[in-house]
Parts: structure tokens; sequence; C-alpha cells
């Protein structure tokens, strides 16, 4: 007999590591993702009793496969005549290799270490294809990537549960209804959808970062997510610089999670939090990385994004920030990815180099564009423009404007103190 | 192999009743392609929006029934071995390059009467 909680421990680590690799290998032999993870799901199940009484094994990734393949097969015997289901498409060549139950853990093992990276890649360019809407990307990635549960997903979005859960069923149906092949696209359509898929990873980083709304300012369960997944792809894929330049910009934004709010869970400004605090281990793994992907040739989006953020956290103080470098950064990054919000930002630097009133012209400009007009940041941007320049009167209508629009507990507390600041100045 | 209709949207149909074969001369080209590489299952090129007459509840209306910037210029039903590959006749369509685009959707079923010959 092994400790329960020694088990449930073991249980929840692997289902943190290795849902992805399991799953991936079950949708293997049941060509089906609700069939799959099913099965996946009752060999979590089934762990809790057997290692309890056997131990937990070796390799727990493999006893798991193992069980939930052979659920599968059992699955597929016993509804063969009723099932009416379109099975996944699979590359020709991997639909040779018939499955049976008596393969044994020791081949899932080898299997695992060998064949099955690209059955994660398949998995998670089929949640991320274009073809399905953006929300539904995001939501089957956590669902089928990451095991994530449709109640977790519905919290860490701030939907509903059944906004989710119908969000992810539509997504399925049309997987196999438009025959969406479960593939790794070939080289000529890869680097568009690898982008989708660097882009549902981002979003659910920035989503967890600076939560859009809720009491906390960050969500540590989707922070945590992006970064396992970021990682994973950066092991699968680690020759795209694009790949490397995501997990670069999540490690060096992470390595400042401990000094983003104080004792009290009140905001601090990027110019007021403590350096000394920040995790350095993880901004010179980002750093190395950031070079070696502009020594590789001409950087994307998110390496560019990765090299300014390193930028502002390489400084040793916020005064000594390279502004004139951070800015040349934020061009080239309004060349490979022109965005409003990349304008927006670069605001900030410019109004070190060029003075807030420079910055100011810049934000109007965005302000007239429109595309900003929900957007918290513009109107925060402003009004820190409109302090330096001593403009307290306009600052604090600007503070006002971005208390309105901003959803996040703990940033609208931090805006209404400005608010308070700037309306009876000291 | 799967069926796909492919919907053409545009400002307007090229296809005008009496359209000289220059104005068609791009639709009916990629047409041809589609015909000899064997994907092609079915076409129907319709004719301009000022031909169109709409149906709602009891009113009968001019003009298509989506007012909007675009209409269904034509349609096709093509062959494909799944949504990328669909996807990848289907945007070589010359409208998506011409300020249109298409729209896929798998065919559920169909059904064509069997002509005698159609006169075209």
């Amino acid at each position: 007999m092994t400790d329960a909680a020694a088990v449930e421990a073991a249980i929840a680590d692997t289902h943190r590591r290795e849902w992805a690799l399991v799953l991936a290998a079950t949708v293997r032999v049941a060509r089906d993702l609700d069939l799959a993870e099913e099965c996946v799901q009752d060999a979590y199940a089934a762990a809790m009793e057997s290692w309890v009484r056997n131990g937990v094994p070796g390799n727990p990734a493999a006893w798991l496969t193992t069980t939930a393949k052979r659920r599968a097969i059992d699955a597929i015997r016993r509804e063969k005549a009723l099932r009416s289901r379109l099975p996944l498409l699979l590359e020709p060549e991997e639909e040779a290799g018939e499955v049976t139950a008596e393969e044994s853990t020791a081949q899932d093992a080898e299997a695992l270490d060998h064949v099955i990276p690209d059955e994660r890649l398949r998995l998670i360019f089929t949640c991320c294809h274009p073809a399905l809407s953006p929300e539904a990307r995001v939501a089957l990635t956590l669902r089928l990537a990451c095991g994530i549960s449709t109640p977790d997903i519905a919290r860490a979005f701030v939907v509903s549960e059944p906004t989710v859960a119908a969000r992810i069923t539509r997504a399925k149906k049309k997987i196999s209804g438009a025959r969406i092949p479960y593939r790794v696209p070939p080289p000529v359509e890869l680097p568009e959808r690898l982008r989708a898929v660097l882009a549902v990873i981002h979003l659910m980083f920035t989503t967890g970062h600076t939560a859009p709304s809720g009491a906390s300012l960050v969500r540590a369960e989707l922070v945590g997510r992006a970064m396992r997944l970021s990682r994973m792809l950066l092991e699968l894929m680690p020759g795209d610089t694009e790949v490397r330049g995501l997990y670069a910009l999540l490690l060096v934004t992470d390595a400042r999670r401990a000094t983003r709010v104080d004792a009290d869970g009140r905001l601090v400004r990027l110019e007021d939090q403590d350096r000394s605090q920040w995790d350095r281990t993880a901004l010179a793994e980002a750093d190395d990385m950031i070079v070696g992907c502009l020594r590789a040739g001409p950087p994307g989006r998110y390496v560019l994004q990765a090299a300014i953020a390193s930028l502002y956290a390489d400084a040793p103080s916020y005064d000594r920030t390279d502004w004139p470098q951070i800015l040349a950064v934020y061009d080239k990054l309004q060349e490979v990815w022109p965005s409003p919000v990349v304008a927006l930002n670069r605001a900030v630097p410019l109004s070190m180099v060029a003075g807030p009133q420079a910055a100011l012209a810049e934000v109007a400009k965005l302000e007239q564009g429109r595309r900003l007009s929900g957007y918290h940041y513009l109107p925060a941007i402003k009004a820190e423009l409109l302090s330096r320049l001593g403009r307290s009167g306009e600052a604090a209508r600007a503070y006002d404007q971005a208390f309105a629009l901003a959803a996040n507990e703990t940033e609208r507390a931090f805006l209404a103190e400005q608010i308070a600041d700037h309306t009876f100045p000291a | 192999m799967v069926q796909y209709a492919v919907l053409i949207y545009a400002h307007d149909s090229a296809h005008a009743p009496d359209a000289p074969a220059e104005d068609t001369e791009t639709c009916d080209r990629h047409s041809d392609e589609l015909q000899q590489d064997g994907s092609m299952v079915a076409a129907y090129a319709l004719t301009p929006r000022g031909m169109a007459t709409s149906i709602s509840g009891d009113a009968i209306t001019d003009g298509p029934f989506v007012d909007s910037k675009e209409v269904v210029a034509g349609f096709y039903v093509i062959e494909a071995p799944d949504l990328d590959a669909a996807l990848a006749i289907a945007r070589l369509n010359p409208v998506v390059r011409e300020g249109g685009g298409v729209e896929v959707r798998p065919v559920h079923s169909s059904f064509v009467k069997a002509a005698e010959q159609t006169a075209t």
C-alpha cells in the first residue's frame, strides 16, 4: 500500500506534466477526441486505486497511456456497430500501425520517448486551427492540451460554464464535421499556422498575467499553463525563432512576478518595483535566447517583444533604462507587427527620449484612430504624460476615463488613488 | 473524399446575361483549371445582383436577400480529402485577390436532376 496522499500528489503532478502526452497517444488509437478524452480521464481515475495498491509506477505517463489506450480499444470494439461519428483524419502512413491491447507499458514508455512528441504537436495545431473561432481555440487548447476542466476554464476567463462547454462542443463538432485534419501542417502552411498557436499561448499568458477583471491582478493558474505549453512547444520545435521568442517573452515578463503588487495586494509601478526580487535566473535564460534569436536572422514579433521586455528588466534602475534602444526596438516591432497597442506602448520610451509632449501627440493620434477606444491603458498612459507635464486637472480626467474602462480591481484601486492625488495635489 | 461548397462573395457578379467573354474570362479560366485537375464537381455562375429577387414572408423585393457590400456571385462544389486541402483550392479563386472572398462549407447532401443535357 502506498500512502493515498502521495498517490494523489503523483497523479496531480502527472496530470500537470503529461496530460497532453497521454491524450495525444490515446487519440492515435481512439481517432476521436471525445472518446480519447473520456478514456484518459478514466485512466487517471483508475490510477488512484491501482497506485495505492501497487505503488506509483516507474513511468506514470506510460502506465496511463497503456490504460487509456486499452479502454479506447474496448470502447471501439463495443461500439463499432453503433458508431456513426466521423473518425479524425490522420495522415495515411500513421493509420497503418495497428495497435493492440497487448501492447505493453514498456512499449508505450518507448513510444512516448520517440514518436509521441509529434502527436502532441498535432493536438496543439488542431486545437489552434484558424477555422475555429479564437475563443474556441483557447478553450480547446486548455481542455485538450492542458487537461483543464470546463468549470476551471470558465473561471479563468470569467465566462459561464455553459458558454465554455458550448464552445468546446461546437469546435469538436467542426473538427470532425468539416474534416479539419488532425496533423501538423506541411511546411508551406506552417508559419501561418504556427502564428495562430503562438497567439493562443500568448493570450492565455496575458489573460493570466494581468487579469482583465476580478479582484486579483494575476491568475496564476493560467500563467503557469501558458508557461508550460510554451516550454513544451519549445521542446518540440526548438529550431523556430518565434517559438523561442515567445518563451523568452513569457520568462522575462513572469520574472517580475514577486514585485508587481505589494504585501497588501496593491499595484506597484515598474519604476517602484524592487529589482533585487526579480528572478535573475529566468532573466539570464531569456537573455541568452533573445541574443541567439537576434543573431539567427530578421526577428519576428515575439523576439522583438521579448527584447523590449528584457531591455526594461536588465536596467539597474528605472532611471538608467536604455530608452533610445527600447525606442529603436519598438520602431522595428512596428514594422513587423503594426498594431495600435504597439504604437501606444511605444509612447512610453518616446516620452523618455523626446519628452512627454511628443509622446502625448502620438497618443492623441491613436485616440482619434478610435481603434483603442475601449482600452484603458490609453487614457492611463495619457494621464501619466499629462501628470509629468504638470497638467494635473487634465491628468485626473484621463485617469477617470481609465478607471471607467478598467475592470480589474487591483488596477482600479491604483487608478482611484491617482485620481485622488491629481484632483487634490499635495 | 469530402465535398465542399465554395460560395463566391464579390461586389457583384461579372456574369451579366449579355456579358462579353472578356468580362468573365478570369472566372472561366479558373473554372477550367479546377475541371481539368479533377477537383470540381459542379459549378454555377450567377447573374448580377440586379437580377435578384428576394422573398421574405409575404413580401417580394428587388435585390439580394442580404443587403450588403458583397453578394453571392456564384458557387461551386469541389472534392477534397480534408478542410485544409479544400481551403488550399478555394484560396486560388481570383476573387480572393480582387477585394472579395470565398466561404467554404462541407456539403451535407445534394441532388441534381439527371438532365437530358442542359443547354449552356
